[in-house]
């Protein structure tokens, strides 16, 4: 694995378009807050040591005017104001609006205990219907409807997550039973499953490589091991991929 | 307990018949003897759930390694060979934080302290209502019970996080019932005290004693009550509304077309998982000031009397907590950004959460502020209260890249967070509620604990806090999720694992730390030092004027109040301290 660029914080890398506004917040923040902390910390070591009870020594019973204390407080409003209206909104805004291109790939996951199931449209780019009542453990681990001609060449894959480098990938994240968080740490992605909803997540990567796919919301006793993969492949390891799972999609029907 | 001879004792004898053991200590209606009951109970509660999560810590530090008395002690159902099950680790894991947060520090902060300093400060004979608060009491013991007894029930105690989601507290095994019924409990106790506590110091305050004249323990008390007894009534109807998703086939929190290993699920349908979410956090941010409201008032009133002067912005501090208890009720879904929150809501909750740290940033401010010309004693509470500032800092500074939506996308659900509010509650409040302990111990008991144990209590347990937690910041960082029963799976958990062998370490020497405490806390009962006066931190405040140990009814003759709470070092006066019931201080 690659070293994290910013030495001082122990923060994964980042193979993701948006990831970079993740990080600085978090390095920018903890600067503000080492600046606070070490700012007070000398106040508060320096009044311990003057100020310590001892001989001809009496407290004081005025308080101090501490013009510098409620221009310090001023000074935190400002600051946490611009890290939230310039940094936190636009990247939030960005995060959350997927883009409406025709150029996307557009994958399904599922998460169940303890899995996670991807679900391509295969060539056609369309989805088979899905309800619930077709889900089995024969196979149809989704819940495709058998009778939909959409869903014949749609391609289930168990915990391996592929997906080609340098393109918008728009992932629907759903789940069949309980709350999972979808987390890819080298991508900054991370997002509850919520069952009963769709929730539309987006992201592009950077650089190929193979990475963990982990789940962040405690979903029972398999919960640590609710591990997937994600394959960031080059377009060609892609399609050798996908190209793979049709020939496998046709060999089991015929 | 103590020989120290008021004029107050021979004349009280008379007021009040001699009740028997029973009615004097365990079905007392004196609000001294359920302040005790409450403390006990809480201390024990946070050990025990302090001993929980040293057995998880085991499990996180040497992942699937037996210990083989360990599980013939515990079973086949726990620790089959000695080895965790994961069912196992989640029960500790949920029960860790339910009993820390609902049955040890709140009982103990509110139920204790807020139990026997409270009416004392305010100069009342008693709570306005002593029979409401013993059944407060009594109504929490059960509570506890109904927690304890859920570890026996067939499947083991609840096992879905202290937070409970569902879907998966709906699914899971007969404990999350028990847990339910539980927190009925416990949510039934916390509403008749808090409304106990708002009548008290509405009406029982003692003459002269207007409320910009209430020690800032009070005020602090006052706002948790509020929190209390608003917050709690959509965690006790969600309860409810699980417990009937569990037991009467409703789906409050089930949409249809749920599927759990492959097999539909035979429900309703038609609820909504966050719904819950939302009723849960709603009581619990409110919560989160409920454990920090109480141990700011210890603080303040240790920092007062051991700096010898006023506190510093004492108008300020009390607008503060009020503007906390008020905003602590619009930020609850900062806790929610990862369900799938858009731009419009997460802007309002992050704006308002930005918002919440100000006066947090204020009080802490005045609080060091308050040691600038000073002249402090540096005894033991004084050590704890000390010991708090940098740690409530840390535990409030790293709440900020917590609030803010972006930030938070990568350290949401991650050690980050545990580490985070266990800097709040655990060197934060636990300290402050130790520097109570040892400030108010002699009025309790007319001796003093012994200031060595006192420091060496103190030393081990602040290294061995930041030795805990501090490394949790680290792992949080690296991306590594919380409540992970083997990190060790994952590249980034491996690369991080010797962190968890040190946090672990520091966990069960952080317990070893606590054993100076134990016995000083015993030992002091019957061989401490007796203290001269009633009085013997010199301080302004009125429970100082009672007789020690107060007795039944507190004061010989109502106590009158003359001046503000923290008049010390007053310029021209013989001493260094005036206090409230004095006129001439």
């Amino acid at each position: 694995m690659q070293e994290s660029k910013y030495e001082w914080l122990p923060l994964p890398p980042d193979f993701s378009t948006h990831g970079y506004q993740v990080d600085q917040l978090i390095i920018i923040i903890h600067w503000v807050m080492i600046a606070m902390f070490v700012a007070w910390g000398i106040f508060f070591v320096y009044c311990m040591v003057k100020f310590r009870q001892r001989e001809g020594h009496k407290a004081e019973y005025q308080p101090i005017k501490a013009k510098l204390a409620k221009a310090a407080e001023i000074g935190v409003i400002v600051v946490e104001a611009v890290l939230l209206v310039f940094l936190s909104m636009p990247a939030w805004a960005k995060y959350k609006e997927v883009p409406q291109t025709a150029d996307a790939l557009r994958v399904r996951i599922i998460g169940e205990q303890f899995a996670w199931n991807m679900h391509y449209p295969g060539r056609d780019g369309i989805f088979g219907a899905t309800n619930a009542k077709f889900i089995n453990n024969q196979g149809n681990s989704v819940g495709l409807d058998p009778a939909d001609p959409n869903g014949k060449d749609d391609i289930v894959s168990l915990n391996e997550f592929h997906f080609p480098v340098n393109k918008t990938i728009i992932v629907d994240l759903s789940s069949k039973d309980v709350i999972h968080s979808f987390t890819i740490n080298v991508l900054r992605v991370k997002q509850d499953a919520v069952p009963g909803m769709k929730i539309p997540i987006w992201f592009q990567a950077t650089q190929t490589g193979i990475f963990d796919i982990s789940c962040a919301q405690l979903c029972g006793l398999g919960h640590y091991r609710m591990k997937g993969t994600a394959y960031i492949d080059t377009p060609q390891d892609y399609e050798k991929w996908f190209s793979e799972r049709e020939a496998e999609l046709q060999g089991a029907s015929q | 307990m103590s020989d120290v001879v008021h004029p107050g004792h021979a004349a009280e004898a008379h007021h009040h018949e001699e009740l028997g053991f029973i009615r004097k200590y365990i079905f007392s209606v004196d609000h001294k003897v359920i302040g005790i009951q409450y403390t006990i109970t809480s201390l024990v509660f946070l050990l025990f759930g302090f001993t929980l999560i040293m057995l998880l810590r085991w499990q996180l530090a040497y992942p699937g390694q037996p210990i083989s008395w360990l599980g013939q002690l515990l079973g086949e159902t726990r620790m089959p060979g000695g080895v965790m099950l994961p069912e196992f680790y989640n029960q500790l894991g949920a029960m860790h934080g339910t009993i820390m947060v609902f049955l040890g520090i709140v009982p103990l902060a509110v139920g204790g302290f807020g139990n026997y300093v409270m009416p004392l400060q305010i100069g009342a004979p008693d709570m306005a209502f002593p029979k409401l608060n013993a059944a407060s009491y009594w109504v929490y013991f059960i509570g506890g019970i109904v927690m304890l007894y859920s570890f026996f029930v067939p499947g083991g105690a609840a096992q879905s996080g202290w937070t409970s989601y569902p879907p998966l507290a709906d699914i899971a095994p007969t404990g999350q019932t028990w847990w339910l019924i539980g927190m009925v409990f416990l949510i039934t106790s916390s509403l008749l005290g808090s409304m106990n506590f708002i009548v008290t110091i509405v009406q029982l305050r003692a003459k002269g004693l207007s409320f910009f004249r209430l020690p800032f323990f009070v005020w602090a008390q006052f706002v948790t009550s509020f929190l209390l007894l608003l917050a709690f009534p959509p965690l006790e109807a969600a309860a409810v509304f699980q417990l009937m998703d569990r037991v009467a086939g409703t789906s409050f929190f089930l949409p249809s077309g749920l599927v759990v290993s492959g097999t539909p699920l035979q429900i309703s349908g038609g609820g909504n998982p966050l719904l819950w979410q939302h009723l849960f956090w709603f009581l619990a941010h409110p919560e989160v000031y409920v454990l920090i409201l109480p141990a700011l008032g210890i603080v303040a009133e240790v920092i007062a009397n051991n700096t010898r002067k006023p506190l510093w912005g004492y108008r300020t501090m009390i607008y503060s907590i009020i503007f906390l208890g008020v905003m602590s009720f619009i930020v609850w879904a900062h806790h929610m950004f990862m369900t799938g929150m858009g731009t419009t809501m997460s802007t309002f909750f992050q704006t308002t959460t930005m918002i919440i740290s100000i006066p947090s940033v204020i009080i802490l401010t005045a609080l060091l502020l308050s040691l600038w010309g000073a002249s402090i004693r540096y005894n033991v509470p004084m050590l704890f209260a000390l010991g708090f500032l940098p740690m409530f800092a840390i535990g409030g500074l790293t709440g900020l890249p917590l609030g803010l939506t972006t930030s938070d996308i990568h350290l949401h659900d991650t050690w980050y967070v545990i580490g985070h509010f266990h800097y709040v509650v655990a060197p934060g409040t636990i300290f402050a509620l130790f520097a109570g302990i040892y400030y108010w111990y002699p009025k309790v008991t007319g001796r003093q604990m012994n200031p060595t144990l006192g420091k060496i209590h103190f030393f081990f347990s602040f290294i061995f806090m930041n030795g805990v937690f501090f490394p949790m910041l680290f792992q949080g960082m690296a991306g590594l999720s919380r409540r992970l029963y083997d990190q060790t799976i994952y590249e980034h958990g491996k690369a991080v694992q010797g962190l968890s062998v040190y946090t672990s370490w520091s966990a069960w020497l952080l317990a070893i730390a606590q054993l100076p405490f134990i016995f000083n806390f015993f030992y002091s009962i019957w061989k401490g030092r007796k203290v001269d006066s009633d009085n013997p931190w010199q301080s302004t405040t009125l429970e100082w004027s009672a007789p020690t140990p107060p007795p039944h009814g507190n004061f010989p003759t109502p106590p009158e109040v003359y001046r503000g709470p923290y008049e010390y070092s007053v310029p021209d006066k013989p001493k260094d301290y005036s206090p409230q019931f004095e006129r001439e201080g």
